[in-house]
Formats: C-alpha cells, sequence, structure tokens
C-alpha cells in the first residue's frame, strides 16, 4: 500500500497492533474509537467470539481530514493474540506501515511476549519486510497493575526492545498512553514521507509518559 | 471606486485551499476576456475574496496602464442604479460599465431577491460578454445557492470558471502569521506562532485578531509570550478556533486527545511532506502516468537524507531539465516513427535518462533509410522562360516558393509533353531547398518510380518503411502523375500520404499529361484532392515564348544569330521546348558539318530541305503549305494533317487573324 499517493493526494497509513493474546490490542483500539467523533471514524469492525477474543482482527479506519492538502487516513488493525492464528496474523500484517507492539507487563506473560515479539519478527521477514526498515514502537500495557505483578520498564525493554525503538508505558482500559502511541508510531512512519529512515533516536518511556 | 492598491497577489499566501482560485486570478489578470469569463470567486467570509479580487484589479492595470477597471459591491451597483433611474439616466448608467475593460462586482449574493437589479445585471452582462469584457463576481456561495437568482443569471455565472477559496490550513496560516509579523517588524518567542497556526481558525480574521491581541498582551506587558500561554491569552477565542477549521471542520468537538492528536500529525505531515518533495512527486506521478520513467526525479527524492532540502531553483532546474529530455523524446519518437516501427526501441523512448542512446538510434536509422531524391540541380527558376502560354503556371510557382504549404496546395501542373513540366517542379524544388539553406526535405519524384518502389515494397514486405520515407518530406512533388492510373493500390497509398502530408501542412506539387479531370481510371477522391488546390496548364510554346527559347539555345551554343534566324525558327510549331532544343541541337550539329555559319537559308535548308519538303511532323508540314499557298484548300489536301492545327483554336485565330471570323465548323 503507498503511504502517499500523489496522483489522488491521499495519505494512507496501515498501523497493526501486535502482540501476544490479552495484551490489550482490541482495547487500545477501543478506546482510540471512542475520542474519534463519529465523522472522522469508520466502522468499527471488530471480529470477536462470545468471551471477546478476537477471532480474525479489529479494523477502525480514521479520517484524519486534509492535511496540506492530502486527504489523510489511518487504518488500525489488531491481529488475534493467540499461538493459532498464526496465518491471520501473517495476512493482516500484510502491507503494514507500522507496527504496535502491544506487550502485556506482567511479569508471568513474559514468555509470551517474547514469543510475540519472535513471531512478530518472522512474520514480517516472510512478507520480505525489513525488520530494521520497518516502523515499530512497544507499549508495555497493563502497568496500571500492582507493582509486583508487572515488571519495570528497564526489564521490559531488555527482553523486547532489542533494537531500541520507542517504548511507551499504557493502561489501555483507560487509555493513558494509548494515543501517546499512536502519536509515536504516526510520527515513525509520516517520516517516511521525506524518506527518512524509521526508529532513529530512541524515546524513552519514562521521558514521554511518566509513571501511570 | 478607487482600488485599494495594497491588495497586490505578491502579499497574498497561497496554500492548498486557494492555489486554485489564484491561479486562475493571475490568468484573468494577465489576459483579461480570454481565459476564464466570467470568473466567479466564492469562500465564507474573511478568506481573501476581496483581496483576490483586487489584486487582479492591480496587477491588470500593473500590466496594462490604460485598461479601465471599474470595481464595485453590487450594494453601491444597486445604489448606482437606483439613483440612474431616478434622474433618468440609466443609458449613461449602462455605458459607463460598459465602456469597462474590467469589471469586478464584490458579494453578488446580495443580487438574491434583487428582481430589477438582476434583471439590469443580464442586460449589463450579456453587453459585456459580447465585448469581451472581463467580469469577476465573487460571493459567500456558488451562484446556484443565491437565493431567488434568476435562473439566466446563475447560469451565465457558471459560464466561465467557479472555483473556492477554503480555509486555510495549517501550512498556510503559519505563513500568514509569518508575513504579518515581518510586515509589523514584530517578533515572538519561538514557537509561538506555531502554537497560534496550530488553532484551526475558521478564517483569515479571526487569525489575524489573535495575532493582534498577542502582539498587544506583548507590548502592553512588556513580557514575552510563551508557546504555553498562548491558549491562556487567546482565551474562549481559541477553544472556538479549535473546534473548526481544516480537519476539524466537520462534526461536533472531538476531544482534546485526538484534537491533540491531529494537530501532532500534522505538523509531522508538514514538517516531512515539503513543499518541494510534493511538486517532485506530483511530477514523478504524472510523468509516470504517461508511461516515462522517472528514475531521473527519483533521484532527486532519494539523495543524500542529511543534506539541506533542495531549494526551489534546485527542483525547478531538475523538472525544467526532465520536461526537456521527455519533449526531446517525444520529438524523437515522431521522428523514429516516419523510419517504421522498432528503429528505437521502445524502452529508450521512454526513459529521458537514455535520451542521448535515443538519439544515436535515431541517426543511425536515418543514415540508413534512403533519402528520397530531390530536384535535379540543372533546372534553375531562373533558366525557366516565361511566356503568355505558361505565366499562370510560373506565377503559381512562384506563389508556392513564397509560401510553401500555404497558399496553394495541392499544386497540379498539366500540359503536353516537353512543355517545362518537369523543369518547373525541380526549379521549384532548387529554389524551396536554397530557400531553407537546405534544410527542407524537397523530394522530386517520377510518378512511374513511385509505383515501382511501391510495388517493390510490397514484395519485400516493407511497406512501413515505404510509407515512413515518403511521410518524413517536407516537399513532395509527384511528375507525371497520370502513371498511377488504373492501379488503385498506388492510389489508395497516394491518397493516404497525400492526406497525411497535407494535415501537416507540407507543400505538395503534381504534374501530368492532362488535367485531374481528365484523367480515367483515377479514384475520385484523389481527383477531388488533386482539384482542390490549384490546378494551372502550361500550354505548347507561343511565338514569343518561342523566339526567347531559340535564342536562348543558340546562345548557349555558342551561335551568332540575327533576327531573321530566330523569327524563321520561331514560325516553326514545336510542341514543347524540348522539341526545340533538339532542333536547334540538330541545326547547330548541321551548320558544324556544313562549315557554313548557321543562317536564316542554311536553317530553311537543312529544315526543309532541296525540295522543300518539311522534315518535321504533319503539324509543321500541313502548316507550312497553309503558309506558302495561302489557302484552305491546301490544308484539307493534306488529309488528316489539319486535325492536328484546329486542336487549338485560339492559336490557329493568332497565326491567321484573316479566317478570326469564320466558323471553326466551316474550316473542317
Amino acid at each position: 500500500m503507498p503511504l502517499v499517493n500523489y496522483a489522488t493526494r491521499e495519505i494512507t497509513c496501515k498501523i497493526v497492533y501486535y502482540g501476544p493474546g490479552r495484551s490489550g490490542k482490541t482495547t487500545n483500539l477501543h478506546y482510540i474509537y471512542e475520542q474519534v467523533p463519529s465523522a472522522r471514524r469508520g466502522k468499527m469492525v471488530s471480529l470477536a467470539t462470545q468471551t471477546d477474543r478476537t477471532l480474525f482482527f479489529d479494523f477502525l479506519p480514521l479520517d484524519l481530514g486534509s492535511i496540506s492538502g492530502f486527504s489523510t487516513r489511518f487504518q488500525l488493525y489488531t491481529v488475534p493474540g493467540q499461538v493459532y492464528y498464526q496465518a491471520t496474523r501473517k495476512l493482516v500484517l500484510q502491507g503494514a506501515d507500522g507496527v504496535v507492539f502491544v506487550a502485556d507487563s506482567q511479569a508471568r506473560q513474559l514468555e509470551e511476549n517474547i514469543e510475540s515479539m519472535q513471531d512478530l519478527h518472522a512474520n514480517l521477514a516472510e512478507h520480505g519486510m525489513d525488520v530494521r526498515a520497518t516502523p515499530l514502537v512497544i507499549q508495555y500495557n497493563k502497568q496500571d497493575l500492582p507493582r509486583e505483578l508487572i515488571l519495570g520498564v528497564d526489564v521490559l525493554d531488555d527482553a523486547l526492545n532489542f533494537r531500541d525503538v520507542p517504548a511507551f508505558t499504557a493502561d489501555a482500559l483507560h487509555g493513558h498512553g494509548v494515543f501517546e502511541t499512536l502519536r509515536g508510531i504516526s510520527e515513525q512512519v509520516l517520516r517516511r514521507l521525506s524518506g527518512g529512515t524509521p526508529g532513529a533516536g530512541r524515546q524513552h518511556a519514562r521521558d514521554t509518559v511518566g509513571s501511570v | 471606486m478607487e482600488l485599494d492598491a495594497r491588495y497586490r497577489f505578491d502579499n497574498y499566501v497561497v496554500g492548498s485551499a486557494n492555489r486554485l482560485a489564484v491561479s486562475a486570478a493571475r490568468a484573468v489578470a494577465q489576459s483579461p476576456g480570454t481565459t476564464y469569463n466570467p470568473l466567479f470567486i466564492y469562500s465564507s467570509s474573511g478568506l481573501g475574496k476581496t483581496h483576490i479580487m483586487l489584486a487582479i484589479a492591480n496587477h491588470a492595470m500593473h500590466l496594462q496602464p490604460e485598461l479601465r477597471v471599474q470595481y464595485s459591491t453590487v450594494d453601491e451597483f444597486v445604489n448606482e442604479l437606483t439613483e440612474a433611474v431616478a434622474v433618468g439616466s440609466v443609458e449613461a448608467f449602462r455605458q459607463r460599465h460598459q465602456r469597462a475593460g474590467m469589471l469586478l462586482l464584490d458579494d453578488v449574493q446580495f443580487l438574491a431577491g434583487r428582481r430589477e437589479t438582476q434583471s439590469e445585471m443580464l442586460r449589463l452582462f450579456d453587453a459585456l460578454q459580447r465585448s469581451g469584457t472581463q467580469v469577476v463576481f465573487t460571493s459567500d456561495r456558488p451562484p446556484s445557492e443565491i437565493a431567488d437568482l434568476d435562473e439566466r443569471l446563475i447560469t451565465r455565472f457558471s459560464g466561465g470558471l467557479v472555483v473556492d477559496v477554503a480555509a486555510p490550513d495549517y501550512e498556510t496560516r503559519m505563513a500568514i502569521l509569518r508575513m504579518w509579523c515581518d510586515e509589523r517588524g514584530t517578533h515572538f518567542e519561538q514557537g509561538v506562532l506555531e502554537a497560534v497556526a496550530r488553532i484551526a481558525f475558521g478564517n483569515v480574521r479571526e487569525l489575524q485578531g489573535a495575532l493582534n491581541r498577542l502582539v498587544a498582551c506583548q507590548s502592553l506587558t512588556g513580557t514575552q509570550v510563551t508557546p504555553a500561554s498562548v491558549r491562556a491569552l487567546l482565551g474562549e477565542r481559541a477553544e472556538v478556533g479549535a473546534g473548526v477549521g481544516v480537519g476539524l471542520a466537520a462534526g461536533p468537538a472531538m476531544s482534546g486527545e485526538f484534537a491533540s492528536f491531529i494537530s501532532d500529525v500534522t505538523e509531522v505531515v508538514s514538517q516531512h511532506l515539503e513543499p518541494w518533495r510534493v511538486r517532485v512527486m506530483d511530477a514523478v506521478s504524472h510523468w509516470r502516468a504517461a508511461g516515462f520513467d522517472t528514475a531521473m526525479l527519483e533521484r532527486l527524492l532519494e539523495s543524500d537524507i542529511a543534506r539541506e532540502p533542495c531549494s526551489e531553483d534546485e527542483v525547478d532546474g531538475a523538472l525544467a531539465r526532465y520536461e526537456a529530455a521527455v519533449e526531446r523524446l517525444r520529438s524523437v519518437a515522431a521522428d523514429a516513427a516516419r523510419f517504421g516501427p522498432d528503429t528505437v526501441p521502445a524502452h529508450l523512448l521512454r526513459d529521458p535518462e537514455r535520451l542521448a542512446e535515443a538519439e544515436r538510434a535515431l541517426e543511425r536509422a536515418a543514415t540508413v533509410v534512403d533519402v528520397l531524391p530531390g530536384p535535379c540541380e540543372r533546372y534553375a527558376r531562373a533558366d525557366f522562360e516565361v511566356g503568355p502560354s505558361n505565366q499562370l503556371a510560373v506565377h503559381a510557382v512562384d506563389s508556392v516558393i513564397e509560401e510553401p504549404g500555404a497558399k496553394y496546395n495541392p499544386l497540379f501542373v498539366h500540359g503536353g509533353a516537353g512543355v517545362g513540366k518537369t523543369h518547373l517542379l525541380n526549379a521549384l524544388g532548387n529554389e524551396l531547398l536554397g530557400m531553407s539553406g537546405g534544410s527542407l526535405r524537397v523530394a522530386c519524384v517520377n510518378a512511374r518510380d513511385f509505383v515501382d518502389e511501391l510495388i517493390e515494397a510490397l514484395g519485400e514486405r516493407k511497406i512501413e518503411q515505404w510509407r515512413a520515407r515518403y511521410r518524413a518530406v517536407d516537399v513532395l512533388m509527384l511528375d507525371d502523375v497520370q502513371a498511377c492510373v488504373g492501379k488503385e493500390r498506388t492510389q489508395e497509398e497516394l491518397f493516404h500520404l497525400f492526406n497525411g502530408l497535407y494535415s501537416l501542412g507540407r507543400q505538395m506539387v503534381f504534374s501530368a499529361d492532362r488535367a485531374p479531370t481528365a484523367m480515367d481510371g483515377l479514384d475520385d477522391r484523389l481527383r477531388s484532392r488533386f482539384a482542390g488546390g490549384l490546378v494551372v496548364e502550361i500550354q505548347p510554346p507561343d511565338d514569343e515564348l518561342r523566339r526567347k527559347l531559340f535564342a536562348r539555345g543558340l546562345a548557349a551554343a555558342g551561335i551568332q544569330y540575327d533576327a531573321e534566324l530566330v523569327d524563321y525558327l520561331a514560325s516553326w510549331s514545336t510542341a514543347g521546348a524540348a522539341e526545340l532544343r533538339a532542333m536547334v541541337e540538330r541545326l547547330v550539329e548541321g551548320a558544324r558539318a556544313a562549315g557554313a555559319p548557321l543562317d536564316a537559308a542554311l536553317a530553311r535548308r537543312m529544315l526543309e530541305g532541296e525540295s522543300g519538303t518539311p522534315e518535321a511532323g504533319p503539324g509543321v508540314r500541313a502548316r507550312s503549305v497553309a503558309r506558302s499557298s495561302g489557302s484552305m484548300a491546301a490544308i484539307r489536301a493534306n488529309g488528316q494533317a489539319y486535325d492536328a492545327i484546329f486542336l487549338d483554336r485560339e492559336k490557329v485565330i493568332w497565326d491567321w487573324p484573316d479566317i478570326a471570323g469564320r466558323a471553326i465548323e466551316e474550316l473542317r
């Protein structure tokens, strides 16, 4: 998908929220959906099971209006986190302009986070996308949980953020850090408008969001 | 009304929201009445309609100081009309407006419901349109949405160009703020103007109000306004502004988070989507759609990222170079098509970077392809003697030399054998070649060769190349075109060739032994095309011309001649100049063999013999007998011979004025 279509004067960004099951990807989209005026958002397509688990994917189109004479649209997708939806994840990832990796900050979910991150890299590689060139930000979600249950940002960084990409702490359920994450990935993606490389310069979670 | 000179194009900030309107306005100012007439500009209040309108007026008057520009608002227009009606000077009112070279009418939405004014407007508008006067209207809504507006006025208002001016976007707001600050010499802390621009004011006046407020605060309190304090200082105004404007105009007020997100995205986009990059990408998209390789332009975007952004000059230069290369490629492609398909590989014709290769391929093709034969150099226009029998044809040829392809196209010259058609054609070709310095491609081909080449090309399956050769010429001269009669395929090809060359304005000249109308076996479509230009006849040389030709022939052979010899020779009827030349050659050789000077007596002996029997054809024999006897009976006695004489009745009358009054039937 071209990021900028000069012929039709459109900027379209496909952003995929990736991460292990129950890490809060759909919650991120729901919060954004709630905040966006109805005229600015399309219908949120959510294919979920009865137990509210994403079966296929969520899709939220956002219309940002005309920016610099370009009609700008964001398309936000989530992938199903459960391991057995590998094929769906790969499909949704196709043509992504940027990826938000939503990590579950709970200590007991660390393994799932790492597996999912590896899965993301493997899928990107299979699509022939250069992992280092693909805009990526990490969101450490559920930072609102009691301290004893979650891991600190440093630990999570060591485990997941080996590429030194911008990372954000968040509490998606209440909306903390949701827009900061979206802003972070948008900035990464939109830098490509001028051919800049994404991921330049680390923006640390604690500097941007502070404690939640 | 006096025009306010402060409103100019150079102090009007152009952004994506008003670019079209300003472009149209500039076009109108530069050539009033020719491009968009009327120009109808509409927008919400405070977005610069009046500025654009007055800028048109000021710019137009700058370019044409004598131009009469009439500017008024509809209210003034109505008042003037009312006054004119009251004092009975409606005609003067009309005339005053009709005399204008440009009429600008502001806020025409106020015509709503004013029936009388509308009908007067309609009359005036029609008069102005007839005289080609430029009219510019502004309104706060498009013509179709003006309430109670006469349908005829709606169609007239919409008849030229209707453009809107939208609210300025972030970049435009930023540019406007910077311009105002520069004008006032005001300086703000880094980030203050950005903070103001981020507030999406619905119109420029609100933006100006906000800036005024900040300027006032800064100068009154003596403390610098900071980006953080902008919203507080602007108070409610900022809150109102944030809910409207570009990007946020529609829908209910949005949450602070989303609004701030959009604001940030806007800033990032405007940072990374620099105008020069947009221009280059626009060009890439345009040329790619046209089928050209754009790697040359794309490299501009990929150039060192750490480098400073491209300057406007750099972009202009690169785009101009690319466009020039594309134009050249197009012309190479057009030339290559003449030499047949695949002369230059298609991929070369699509890649401006490989222009040089394409040009080389074309040059190679041009050298390989046979060039059609040009005119024969020995036929010069100056050597062509003019007499009453050929003066019309010569005049036509001279006209063609003056304006090839324009005046007589095609020129069709016909006449019997040896009258000088070929000489005239070649002379015309040589003149055209000489005048163009050899740059014109002049082909002078005999129709028999034309047919033979076509048959050969058909046999060798090289018909495309054959066509390309002929279509490449600037001037085509086809001699003895009667050779095409009865040859269907030749005529078909000639028909297409004719059309191709004619549409390109290339001169064509044909010669034949008879007029197109007399050619049986010639397609009607060709006949009509031949006859569509100028058809002229060259008649056999008349007495005067024969004298000139004999004199020239004898002089050329180095013979001292006297008037008696020329008179005697000129009394011989000759079918054409060619026969005449042969006669001179025979006499010269005869005189040389006899070792005697050539004079009238020797010529008589040689031509008529000792017995007085002429050696020439039956026509000449009949003539000489008639001359010696002076009786019509003698002519009749020559049996069939006299038929030839009466082919040309005028000549008979010219030569024998004593029988001019008698009916030709009697002579027969």
